[in-house]
């Protein structure tokens, strides 16, 4: 500070002190002025990135979407892209398993865990459980992925088989449509009091209806199925790896961040909420699954929705215990061996040092990014704005 | 009559439970009960896991454990020579290219957002593509790395390499980035992907900052540049430490963007020595590469099981690592915690 320019006996002379005076040597403005844009630069470096990402990405794919054969991206049997064969609806649907099946664990074991560590657990409890999240949370892909394959692929998902999970398949449907009924019965009971509106209400009225028969049908088909027992179908648990085990580990890895967002939201829900409820009589489960959790929602639904995100980004887990090598068949089975969109590019990238094979197969790696990018992009934007509802509401 | 049926202790434990419900509220515990073993699950795959990889990779660690860290990437499973040493070098240098380009970008653009950033549309626009890399699945961020980086361009050229041209000659003699997949180019894009996570941690520790600091270091007359040297950072450090070792721990288990920038999963050539020579140990960062994540993958994915013990063994080392950096975050940040109430 001795660059600052005024001395006392200036100081002394009322009459001297200018604007200029103040402001201080131009020398130390000039200086200011640089550190400013030298952070400025840092921060803008992000910016330079995500061009560079959304570049990098359109010019192969671009390439991709303008040369091939969409004859061969969509109906085709399977992702065989060393032959010429895109199709893209095998990357999807296994896609599309992997993450309902991970959300299956992650999403109640995420948010039970938030809601322990907010509503229950004393301080000095938590300082010994949180960490269990902490250390799940920092454990790396490729561990889970070996996990998966050499543990939950021949030890849990083979050991329960095929009549196993037609039960647990049962019993994941009696769930869910008693927790359907029910959110419904209450969102007619107390029309007015949500913050939702109907047309949001509706639409999510009719997600959840079809979802719930497209389960059924999923269900109906591996009963069917049952009859013949060479016949193969949903339920028939195939090979070393299957996509049911590489999503038990994708959700293994995805519940400390529910359980973070989650623990978020409920910590932002304001005491006055709680202690009033209590005040009327509430019980402690009560008050927790009457007045904390609906207050949270919008925050809880960001959190799942970041698990999505998260969890069909997830890579080495299915690459490694997907039951899938560089090429895989149609499948929607989840007892089945199949491969994502992302461990169709991690696929397309092994094997040699750089990506070879028909014309469009470099291409095709970044056409898979691009869509597996777009995805992810719009599950977080929307994920951000309910996180926004949650912080303009307190 | 009153007072002497409230002086009897059975009584009044009776009116207690009647009123405060304890051990009547079946529900409740079985709820609490419930979300407690939420809890439980994690904390028992945690350990299921641990005993998994360490008994697989126990006749490794028991019988070699110094060879296992000093050999190399071998072909048959009973080599002697098999080990890690490429992997744990080639996650040390990714380490340090994440330490020197993530870590100082990323602490200067938190400090632009939290103390210089006005609310205008530029920021606005910063703020926006943070949150949204911080989204991006890593395997996009290995996309970027292998079209960049690795197949390079013009463009890459012209942005990265023409500009630093003394800077690449001090690796290669010709210019990085043709066709050749580098420690440089995993190095690079590792910490491109970091770089959101220690904006984000880095951010809300200068955000934690008390005001009345800043406004008493104005007060006696220090510019920005000296609030922010001499008050803003020191006190965020420990919250930015804490950012930057998750980070780092990301970074060393991170394997997707790896593979997809064409790290070495088969066999990798033993390096010289870096004892015989400067050029040696600067032409490392120009060449093909390894890691620890990558050594793991290359293991399990060989046929027929032969190297899981190998791999178990590496990913004990790889945990003790990841773990280790993971506590020291968590312990540095409860200390501080702790210590400012």
């Amino acid at each position: 500070m001795t660059d600052v320019g005024i001395n006392a006996p200036e100081l002394g002379r009322v009459s001297e002190i200018s604007i200029e005076t103040l402001a201080g040597p131009k020398k130390r403005a000039r200086k200011e002025a640089a550190i400013r844009s030298f952070f400025f630069f840092a921060a803008s470096v992000s910016v330079l990135i995500s061009v560079l990402i959304v570049g990098s990405l359109m010019k192969e794919t671009w390439t991709f979407v303008s040369e091939v054969d969409w004859s061969v991206t969509w109906g085709e049997i399977g992702w065989f892209p060393r032959q010429g064969l895109y199709d893209m609806p095998t990357l999807l649907v296994s896609s599309l398993i992997v993450t309902i099946v991970a959300m299956l664990v992650a999403g109640p074991l995420g948010l039970g865990s938030a809601i322990y560590l907010s509503e229950y657990a004393s301080k000095r409890t938590r300082k010994f459980l949180k960490p269990i999240l902490e250390v799940l949370a920092g454990v790396p892909s490729v561990v889970l992925g070996f996990f998966a394959l050499v543990f939950i692929s021949p030890q849990v998902i083979e050991r329960i088989g095929r009549n196993g999970w037609l039960v647990i398949g049962a019993l994941i449907i009696v769930v869910y449509l008693m927790l359907v009924l029910g959110w419904a019965r209450q969102l007619v009971r107390r029309e007015a009091g949500t913050e939702l509106s109907t047309q949001v209400k509706r639409v999510m009225v009719l997600t959840l209806l079809v979802a719930s028969a497209l389960i059924l049908i999923w269900w109906v088909n591996g009963v069917a199925g049952s009859s013949d027992p060479e016949a193969a179908n949903f339920f028939t648990v195939k090979g070393s790896g299957q996509l049911a085990a590489a999503a038990v580990g994708v959700g293994i890895l995805t519940i400390p961040l529910v359980a973070s967002v989650s623990e978020d939201a409920l910590a932002s829900v304001p005491d006055e909420l709680r202690q009033a409820s209590a005040g009327l009589g509430a019980r402690k489960m009560t008050t927790t699954v009457q007045v904390v959790l609906p207050a949270a929602v919008s925050g809880i639904v960001a959190a799942f929705i970041i698990g999505v995100s998260r969890a069909m980004g997830e890579t080495m887990v299915v690459f490694l215990a997907g039951g899938a090598a560089d090429q895989a068949e149609f499948t929607a089975s989840p007892f089945d061996g199949g491969m994502t969109m992302t461990a169709a590019m991690a696929s397309l990238a092994t094997g040699t040092d750089s990506v070879v094979g028909e014309a469009l197969t470099f291409q095709s790696l970044f056409f898979v990014g691009s869509v597996l990018f777009l995805i992810t992009l719009a599950l977080n934007i929307v994920a951000s704005r309910f996180v926004n509802r949650v912080r303009e509401k307190y | 009559m009153v007072a002497s049926t409230l002086g009897n202790n059975g009584a009044k434990a009776r009116v207690e439970d009647e009123i405060f419900g304890r051990g009547r509220d079946l529900r409740g515990s079985g709820f609490r009960t419930l979300l407690l073993s939420c809890l439980g699950v994690s904390l028992l795959v945690l350990v299921v896991l641990m005993v998994q990889v360490v008994s697989d990779g126990w006749s490794v660690l028991s019988t070699r454990p110094i060879d296992f860290l000093t050999g190399v990437l071998r072909s048959q499973p009973g080599d002697d020579a098999l080990g890690i040493s490429q992997g744990l070098v080639g996650s040390f240098w990714i380490a340090v290219f994440v330490t020197f380009l993530a870590f100082p970008v990323g602490i200067a653009a938190a400090v632009y957002l939290e103390e210089y950033a006005k609310q205008n549309r530029v920021t606005t626009i910063i703020d926006t593509a943070v949150r949204n890399l911080a989204g991006v699945p890593s395997v996009v961020y290995g996309l970027l790395g292998l079209f960049l980086l690795v197949k390079g361009s013009k463009y890459t050229n012209w942005l990265f390499v023409h500009p630093f041209n003394w800077f690449w000659k001090l690796f290669k003699d010709e210019a990085a980035f043709q066709g050749q997949s580098t420690l440089i180019a995993g190095g690079m894009t590792l910490a491109i992907l970091v770089l959101p996570i220690v904006i984000i941690t880095a951010a809300e520790a200068i955000r934690a900052v008390p005001s009345s600091l800043r406004q008493g270091a104005y007060g006696v007359g220090a510019t920005k540049w000296d609030v922010i040297r001499t008050q803003v950072l020191p006190y965020a450090a420990p919250g930015i430490l804490t950012g930057t070792l998750l980070s780092l721990s990301r970074a060393i288990g991170e394997a997707a963007p790896l593979i997809l920038v064409g790290a070495i999963t088969g066999r990798l050539a033993p390096r010289e020595s870096v004892l015989s020579g400067i050029g040696s140990f600067t032409e490392q960062f120009a060449d093909k590469f390894t890691a620890m994540p990558i050594v793991i993958v290359g293991w399990i994915r060989q046929p027929g099981e032969t190297f899981q013990p190998a791999a178990g063994a590496a990913i004990v080392v790889l945990l003790i690592l990841v773990i280790a950096m993971n506590s020291v975050a968590v312990a540095l940040r409860n200390y501080f915690e702790k210590k400012r109430g």
